[in-house]
């Protein structure tokens, strides 16, 4: 994908609205399209990845594998980040991911996104703004999976 | 709604009629959809979002929402989730046997008043079935709304209703039908995760947009700030409330929630009467 065309792709992001112009810019400057076939593991837990990902189609899921099972904790679609952590700096991932459609994303290295940062504050708050919005409202979701809402009535924690 | 209410009391007013099981089809499994058919046919006209009290001879008798469509005359369609001696009575009913049903009662999802809008139904476990209805009703009258968009949680797979429906109605033009889980195994394909994270993935116009969400109570208080969020009005968000209904009338005072009784006033609620009871603890 060209420069031009990834900046109209980013633009169109829900990750990056509302962004400046020249902010997307930046991040069009390190960025990359990728793309994954049905099945295809993207990276998996404990892997050192610096990619930060923003999926543009498809799905993916985020799995803990386990002897003998995979359990799979949440999946992302159109419109979703994956690899947040390389952008704090993190790069062992803690989830497997792995495409269950086929998948077409932008990819980003999360150590120049970050040396970007550095090099330009009001960027960095704009970019780690929207990070942190993505972390609360996983955080957020996580809390609900946890609480199981479906559990009948009355049913109480062991 | 699921059996909330399980008691071995004798049934009260108004007249309670008998109605012939004419199936009970397994959905998951713990979940069952019983087809009666009243002894009088005009007792099964309803609007979606009402329930029945049914009554198993001799066990007990519980309000349960219909979940079939509004048009089929002479007959109601029930989901029940067996959770308790009742429920389980209930499930394990054989066609031809008898049960006593009072009813229909409550008020309705204002699926007319949606009429022009988009309709967003937001359900979570067994509260597809109070939404099948309505789904019905719009399907039956599509042209009359703009989308029909329908996010549908479960806690796993194998609690997923109508899983053929679901399919169905999501092949339809201007209608979006997504599933999500809490726990999904490898095999599962669709989204895992609380149905609100569902909300990523549709857009919303608010004004001209009607919200019917029925589940649990903790699930449709974080969909409402979803909703907020989106910049939805209360007055079109609406919701089905649930608790311990036992007369269905307004005499017992078992469902009082405020200054309303869930069996008379609801049990589907405009959220600009649920607000300032909503999040009250110990209501």
């Amino acid at each position: 994908m060209e420069l031009k065309t990834l900046t109209e792709a980013l633009r169109g992001h829900p990750f990056l609205e509302g962004m400046k112009p020249n902010h997307v810019q930046k991040m069009a400057e390190v960025a990359m399209e990728v793309q994954f076939n049905r099945d295809q593991v993207i990276f998996r837990e404990g892997d050192e990845s610096s990619l930060f990902y923003l999926l543009l189609t498809g799905k993916v899921a985020l799995e803990v594998t386990a002897p003998g099972r995979i359990v799979r904790v949440q999946t992302l679609g159109e419109g979703d980040e994956l690899g947040w952590s390389s952008l704090i700096g993190r790069h062992g991932k803690t989830f497997q991911a792995r495409s269950i459609e086929p998948v077409r994303a932008i990819a980003f290295d999360g150590t120049r996104l970050r040396h970007a940062c550095e090099m330009d504050p009001a960027f960095g708050y704009q970019l780690m703004q929207r990070v942190l919005r993505v972390v609360a409202e996983r955080l957020q979701a996580t809390r609900l999976q946890l609480i199981d809402v479906f559990a009948p009535a009355g049913s109480k924690l062991a | 709604m699921s059996a909330i209410a399980e008691t071995a009391a004798p049934p009260m007013p108004p007249r309670m009629i008998t109605a012939r099981v004419v199936s009970v089809v397994k959905e998951t499994h713990d979940t069952f959809t019983l087809t009666v058919e009243p002894e009088s046919p005009e007792c099964a006209n309803f609007s979606p979002g009402q329930f029945s009290m049914l009554y198993v001879y001799g066990v007990g008798e519980l309000p349960i929402s219909i979940s079939g469509d509004p048009h089929d005359t002479g007959r109601l369609v029930y989901t029940v989730r067996s959770v308790g001696k009742a429920t389980n009575a209930l499930v394990n009913t054989k066609p031809g046997q008898s049960i006593g049903i009072r009813g229909p009662f409550g008020t309705s999802w204002p699926v007319d008043e949606a009429r022009g809008n988009d309709v967003l139904i937001v359900a979570g476990g067994i509260g597809l079935a109070p939404l099948r209805p309505a789904i019905y009703r719009i399907l039956r009258n599509r042209d009359d709304y703009v989308r029909l968009i329908v996010l549908y949680g479960a806690r796993s797979p194998k609690d997923l209703l109508y899983r053929k429906q679901l399919s169905e109605w999501g092949r339809l033009p201007d209608t979006q039908v997504l599933s999500t889980v809490d726990y999904g195994g490898v095999n599962w394909r669709g989204y895992v995760g609380v149905v609100t994270t569902l909300f990523r993935y549709v857009r919303l116009h608010p004004g001209r947009t009607t919200a019917l969400i029925c589940g649990p109570e903790i699930m449709m208080r974080y969909v409402i700030r979803e909703l907020e969020k989106r910049g939805l009005p209360d007055s079109d968000i609406h919701l089905s409330m649930e608790r311990n209904m036992k007369c269905a009338v307004g005499f017992c005072g078992h469902c009082q929630l405020g200054p309303y009784f869930v069996c008379k006033d609801g049990p589907i609620f405009s959220y600009t009467k649920m607000r300032p009871w909503l999040d009250k603890h110990e209501l």
